[in-house]
This record gives structure tokens, C-alpha cells and sequence, in this order.
């Protein structure tokens, strides 16, 4: 416990109060406040702390880190305190009664093959097994055939990854044998399962002789680009989301007169305040010709989270954040609310299945690559 | 142990010494009703399953049967009432939903279409629970032990004693699916529903 307090530097918290105060769920009403995690975590209350259920509430959404003047890593400490409550069986009510967990973690054992390239048509070049770039597909397959109740299209993502670098010439690896990346299980504490898949999703990458990993998923790159490092160790390589290697690639894409519209960017908190990248989405949306990027009143570092991210909480307050969110969305004038991570969409589009104020709230979303490959000619 | 009884339906695959596991959902109103008709018309059927009641087919939701798949399950069969005679009205309708996306996870898991299963039973069809769960049984065991079915997932799975339902101690050191200590020709005492439910 001492040495985590060191880790995520806890020891120099000075009591200010701002992460409670700054808290996306705490300003909802829910009983939970990082300053008293910290607090415990000084004190070295390690049994209450993972006791506590409000532990499973934190959304790991990281506004906490970015606002602390101590440099707190919040998130840091709520993922080891995670594993800890974990080591004692303690773990999240999981939402949709643990079916997602139970499949990640059929994933993690494995034994099966997997039919999840069904999104692949004719259109698409791809290669099984063995190139330079590696796409990183994420389980988007599977949110849509287990959320089908939201008109979800998350693949369509995934395939207009593709069929960006197919424009590039790039005929990516798109493996049958990929395996959740494990972001989920590791952040609800499980990590013997995360590092079940860490090694295989690893040793995938490192068979197909690919020196480049691109995904067009936050959580994937998140955890490709922080908790896979130590699995890579001695490897050379690099791990990319899919928005920043198109700007590498300087790309000159031809796109289609009569495209474009007035669309908004909702940061995930994995791709903004987890890795710091935000300029590199709104670039290549500003580059399709007649896009109008209007930002919402909280952007950027400051985005508002969509309150579901790992699978372990769901409730009236994160219902609240969703609502507020897409409210904001509204109040640009938008019609497309784009984004670059699944679960941001599957949390925002539940929240306006509202019979009440689901019409209100309603706006269309797409995925980043989605926007820009719709584009092409 | 009443081996020298014919089973009714479908007649008990060729001993291979793997026993499958199956998990059988049942509605309260119809099927495990039906499950208990079978029982006390003493119509013979393979005993290699566990049934666990809950209110409405309506309610088995993904999370469940998945569940059952990762603590090893080799089959897992929801049953509930015919369409139209739900005591919920419409929870039998819900169901379907439910099970469609189930279906649709356990496609691309690869875990295999034919070890989940939807059937209607009504309390009043005790002979076709019987020929559901042999034919059912049977397709489970040409396909095998699940890949997700490790020893120490059946441990977890294991329910309490049921007295008849299982041909070899389940608590035995080896796994009792491999073992071929497990009698093929026995089927139980007729009483799918075991002794737990009553």
C-alpha cells in the first residue's frame, strides 16, 4: 500500500478538494469522492477502501488526474485498489448482469475459433495473418450483436478503418485469432485474465511480423500503448491509433463534393485525457471539405465522460452525465455527434432510448473513421 | 438405477465415456412443470443436465447463459411456455429477444450453434420434455466437451447432491467426464427435475 501511495504520488495530496469537486459522478449526487480514496489511501486503509463499493463507482474517466495541482494519479491508484478488491472476491455489480466479462473472459481462456470477421466484404483487402500493419479491431462485432436494441453499427468503424488504408495502400492484417484486449478486465481488477490476453494478443502480433499496430478503437490503444508495455518489452513495435498514423501518413484523400455537414467531437477519456490526443481526429475531420467542427461547451481536457467506460458501473448518475453530454451536443447546432470509441457510442445512444426525453437528446453518431471514409469518393 | 428401461424419443448415443453437462433454463409455469411431468409419468430420459427454475422464460437474460458457457457447460437449453400461453403475457416474447442476442455472442465466440438451444414446453408435455432432452443430450455429446469446460470450472458448477442425477461422485479426484467411470445406460430416476426442486 505504501509503495502505491509512492507510485501514484497519493503522499502529496494537500487536501484541496478539487477532484471531489471536479468528479463527473460525485457532482451527479453519487456517494463517492476521490479525495476521501486518497485520504484512505494516506492513512493506509487498505481493507476499507476496497470494501468500499463506491471503489466500482469511479469511471476511470481521469478528470481528476487533469485538474489535480498535486499531480495525483488518481486513475493509477483506482486500478491497483481495483485489483486488490479483486484479490479479496470483491467485484462490480457488472451491468447487463456480467455478460460482457463473461465473454471476455471465455476470450481469455480461449480454445475456440472465433467467427468475428463477418463485417468483411468484398470490398475490403485484407490479409489473415502476416504484413507490416496490423489493424487492431477491437470487439466492436460484438457490441453490435449484443446491443442490437440501439441500432448500433460500431463495425461499420472497423470497416471504414479499412478501407482508409486500403486508399493508402495498405492491405492491413486483420486477424481471426484477435482476442479482446482486456481493458475491461483489467479495470474491473481481474488482471490474471488481463494478462492471459496481454500474452497472446502479444505473441499475435509479434507472429504476423507487423511492425506497426493501428486501431481505431481509445480503449485498445490505451491499453496497447500503457499496459501491454510491459508484454513488448525487446519488440520494436509501434502502436498508433488510427487518426494519428493518417496524419503521419500525411494522406491526400480525394473526397466527394456535397460531403461534410456540422458535426461535434466527443473526446473519450481514453484517447484524450488517458493518452493526450486530441488534435489529431479534429485534424482529419477538418480536412474533409465541408465539415463544420462545432466543440461542445466542455472539450478537449475538459470533455465530459459517457459514464460506462469499463463495464462496471451503470446507474441513475451516469444516466445524468449522458443526458447532460448529449444536451451539450444539441447545443451546438450539430447533426452528427462523432466520436472514436465504441463504448462512447453504445453508453450515449442508451441514454436516448429515454421515452421521455429520448427525442430531445437524440442525435446521430458515427465513429471518426466512419465520417472521413464516408467521405471518399 | 433403472438401466434395463428403454428411454422414450431417441435411444442413448454408444457410451464414449464423456458425459455432457447441460444447463436447462426452465419457466416455472411450463416447463419445469413439463420437466415434472415427465418425471411422475415415469417417462425415461438422460439425466445429464441441471435445471434451474426462475419465474419467466422472460428472464434469462444473456449474462446467464453465458455464464453457464464460462463455467464450463458443454449445452445449455431455455425452455419456456408455447407462444400465446405465457403467464406473463408476453415475457415468452422477451425471451426470444434475449436469446437472439445470446445466439448471435455465441456465434462469434465460436462456442457452436448447437449448444444452445430454444425450446416451448408446456407443463402438459412431459413426453416431449423427455425427447428434447435426449435428442438435445445427444447433439451435446457428438459435439464434445465445450472448449471453455476445464475441471476446475465443473467443480464450480457442481450443485448440491440431487441423488441420481449424476452416474459417478462429481467430487471424485479426475474428472468424471473423461474418466469412463460413468455409466452410459442408466437414466436416472426419470425425475429430470431432481430431487432439489421439489
Amino acid at each position: 500500500m505504501q509503495q502505491l501511495v509512492r507510485d501514484t504520488n497519493a503522499w502529496a495530496c494537500y487536501d484541496c478538494g478539487k477532484c471531489t469537486a471536479t468528479c463527473p459522478i460525485t457532482r451527479a449526487g453519487a456517494d463517492y469522492s476521490p479525495r476521501r480514496l486518497v485520504l484512505s489511501a494516506n492513512l493506509g486503509h487498505e481493507g476499507e477502501i476496497t470494501r468500499d463499493e463506491s471503489l466500482f463507482a469511479c469511471l476511470t474517466c481521469s478528470l481528476c488526474d487533469s485538474r489535480c495541482p498535486a499531480e495525483v494519479g488518481y486513475t493509477q491508484l483506482v486500478q491497483k485498489l481495483r485489483e486488490k478488491a479483486f484479490d479479496a472476491n470483491i467485484q462490480p455489480e457488472c451491468p447487463h448482469g456480467g455478460a460482457l466479462q463473461s465473454v471476455m473472459r471465455m476470450m481469455a481462456k480461449g480454445g475456440t475459433q472465433q467467427d468475428r470477421l463477418g463485417w468483411i466484404d468484398d470490398e475490403l483487402q485484407t490479409t489473415p495473418s502476416e504484413g507490416e500493419v496490423f489493424l487492431w479491431t477491437g470487439c466492436t462485432m460484438y457490441y453490435d450483436a449484443f446491443f442490437p436494441e440501439f441500432g448500433l453499427a460500431t463495425a461499420e468503424g472497423t470497416r471504414a478503418a479499412v478501407k482508409l488504408l486500403n486508399r493508402l495502400g495498405v492491405t492491413p492484417v486483420v486477424s481471426p485469432d484477435e482476442r479482446c484486449c482486456g481493458h475491461d478486465l483489467l479495470w474491473n481488477g481481474d488482471r490474471e485474465s488481463f494478462e492471459a490476453l496481454a500474452r497472446h494478443n502479444v505473441e499475435l502480433v509479434k507472429a504476423s511480423g507487423a511492425e506497426l499496430v493501428v486501431t481505431p478503437c481509445a480503449e485498445c490503444v490505451r491499453t496497447w500503448l500503457l499496459d501491454y508495455q510491459p508484454f513488448l518489452e525487446g519488440s520494436k513495435v509501434r502502436i498508433q491509433h488510427l487518426s494519428e498514423y493518417l496524419l503521419e501518413r500525411r494522406y491526400d484523400f480525394e473526397f466527394a463534393d456535397g460531403a461534410g455537414g456540422r458535426i461535434t467531437f466527443h473526446d473519450p477519456c481514453r484517447l484524450g485525457r488517458h493518452l493526450g490526443i486530441y488534435h489529431a481526429p479534429r485534424e482529419i475531420l477538418s480536412q474533409v471539405p465541408g465539415i463544420e467542427l462545432e466543440e461542445m461547451r466542455r472539450s478537449g481536457r475538459r470533455a465530459a465522460c459517457c459514464a460506462g467506460g469499463t463495464w462496471s458501473n451503470c446507474d441513475r448518475f451516469a444516466k445524468q452525465i449522458q443526458v447532460e453530454r448529449l444536451r451539450e451536443a444539441k447545443a451546438t447546432g450539430a447533426d452528427v455527434l462523432v466520436t472514436a470509441c465504441p463504448k462512447c457510442q453504445i453508453h450515449l445512444r442508451c441514454a436516448m432510448k429515454d421515452p421521455n426525453i429520448g427525442k430531445e437528446i437524440s442525435i446521430e453518431m458515427r465513429d471518426v473513421a466512419e465520417v472521413v471514409a464516408s467521405a471518399l469518393v | 438405477m433403472t438401466s434395463e428401461v428403454t428411454p422414450v424419443g431417441k435411444t442413448t448415443a454408444a457410451p464414449t465415456g464423456f458425459v455432457p453437462r447441460i444447463v436447462v433454463f426452465a419457466c416455472n409455469w411450463c416447463s419445469y412443470a413439463g420437466a415434472d411431468t415427465a418425471g411422475v409419468s415415469r417417462i425415461q430420459h438422460q439425466p445429464h443436465f441441471r435445471m434451474i427454475r426462475v419465474m419467466c422464460s422472460g428472464r434469462i437474460q444473456p449474462a446467464f447463459v453465458l455464464r453457464a458457457f464460462e463455467k464450463g457447460a458443454d449445452g445449455v437449453l431455455v425452455s419456456g411456455c408455447h407462444f400465446g400461453d405465457c403467464h406473463y403475457i408476453f415475457g415468452n416474447e422477451r425471451a426470444v429477444e434475449q436469446f437472439e442476442k445470446t445466439m448471435n455472442v455465441v456465434k462469434i465466440l465460436g462456442i457452436g450453434e448447437g449448444r444452445l438451444r430454444l425450446e416451448w414446453i408446456s407443463a402438459a408435455e412431459g413426453g416431449r420434455f423427455a425427447e428434447v432432452i435426449n435428442e438435445f443430450t445427444d447433439q451435446v455429446r457428438a459435439l464434445g466437451p465445450s472448449p471453455f469446460a476445464t475441471t476446475d470450472a465443473i467443480d464450480e458448477i457442481e450443485v448440491p447432491e440431487t441423488g441420481g442425477c449424476l452416474n459417478s461422485d462429481p467430487h471424485g479426484g479426475e474428472d468424471p467426464r473423461t474418466s469412463g467411470t460413468g455409466t452410459e445406460t442408466g437414466t436416472g430416476t426419470g425425475t429430470g427435475t431432481g430431487g432439489g426442486g421439489h
